[in-house]
């Protein structure tokens, strides 16, 4: 074996017999089934939701199986199931900061009008997208 | 000749290389991140988006899904053999998941050539400049581990820094979930 190749591993494998090893190999295939799977789904579960009119059935198969197949992913993939917390923690703390951007900075652009102000560019923006969208089926939007 | 130190040092019980990765990996976090929760509020914020959208190829972003998923069922391969100090067998591995990359680009590339032809370019409207910026910058993020993976390989077949296996794989997992989000970002929701 090269050297660091086993002080670099997880360790995970590490001493196993032919047997865990066809057992490693038979998980990773099962995740990688599990993602096709669920790949199925993401994209059926969408046209099924807008054919009965349920906007919950489309968010949760298009965004919440795409959270389901990332912790598959990162879980089993990278091996953050049995990786040090430390990293847990490390991408913990820079999705929050994440968090903290899209709650100080969504106001501002979802909303177009409040107490105090009006977001008269983007609100005409909206408005002329979705009148030439009805008119001819697509909108000349500009950036703003 | 003397090892990194990446490959001989450790902290937090960590091995400083991987470590390196997932700070890496933490940044990018945070790139890729802002870039989503960006175009996540423009999306909730402006509902022509939605027509907008419904002209990105639904068909070539789900192919490009399986490509990556199946490329980074590769990887973990990869990975899984190089721990077993098996180089040869993990460099062939990673030609596979190599190989992914390239179909994921070919197929990006038809799909940018069509609809640019069709007049969506980045200046077109907000939306496609998110179009183009976070799929681009996730185009360049394979293109770059492709590149990575290969210098990792061309070692692994002579068995040699096996643990570089390891680290080029967390890295292509991160360009996979990454890929996740942004396929029901910019061809489901609609």
């Amino acid at each position: 074996m090269a050297a660091g190749t086993k002080q670099a591993g997880h360790g995970a494998h590490a001493g196993h017999g032919e047997h865990d090893e066809a057992a490693h190999i038979r998980l990773y295939t099962k995740v990688y089934i599990t993602l096709l799977v669920l790949f199925l789904v993401s994209v059926t579960g969408p046209v099924i939701g807008d054919m009965v009119g349920s906007k919950a059935l489309v968010l949760i198969t298009a965004f919440g199986i795409a959270v389901v197949k990332a912790y598959l992913v990162c879980a089993h993939f990278m091996h953050l199931n049995i990786e040090k917390r430390y990293i847990g923690y490390l991408l913990i703390t820079t999705v929050v900061f994440m968090g903290l951007f899209y709650a100080g900075v969504a106001p501002d652009v979802m909303e177009h009008h409040g107490r105090n102000w009006v977001n008269v560019a983007a609100q005409n923006e909206v408005e002329r997208a979705l009148k030439a969208h009805s008119e001819h089926g697509e909108g000349e939007h500009s950036a703003h | 000749m003397a090892k990194p130190i990446a490959t001989l040092r450790s902290a937090t019980n960590i091995p400083t290389g991987r470590l390196a990765v997932w700070w890496l990996l933490a940044s990018e976090i945070v790139i890729f991140g802002g870039l989503l929760a960006s175009y996540i509020m423009h999306r909730l914020g402006h509902p022509e988006f939605g027509d907008y959208a419904s002209h990105t190829n639904t068909l070539l972003g789900g192919i490009n899904t399986f490509v990556l998923l199946t490329s980074s069922y590769f990887a973990v391969r990869a990975h899984f053999e190089a721990e077993h100090g098996r180089g040869a067998t993990a460099a062939k591995w990673l030609y596979a998941t190599i190989g992914g990359a390239v179909a994921f680009l070919c197929i990006k590339s038809y799909e940018w050539t069509h609809e640019i032809s069709e007049g969506f370019t980045i200046t077109k409207n907000a939306f496609w400049s998110f179009y183009y910026i976070a799929a681009g910058l996730h185009g360049l993020h394979v293109i770059g581990g492709a590149l990575i993976m290969f210098i990792v390989a061309q070692d692994a077949k002579k068995n040699r820094e096996l643990q570089r296996v390891e680290l080029v794989g967390l890295y292509w997992h991160f360009v996979d979930v990454v890929w996740i989000f942004l396929f029901p970002l910019l061809y489901i929701a609609k």
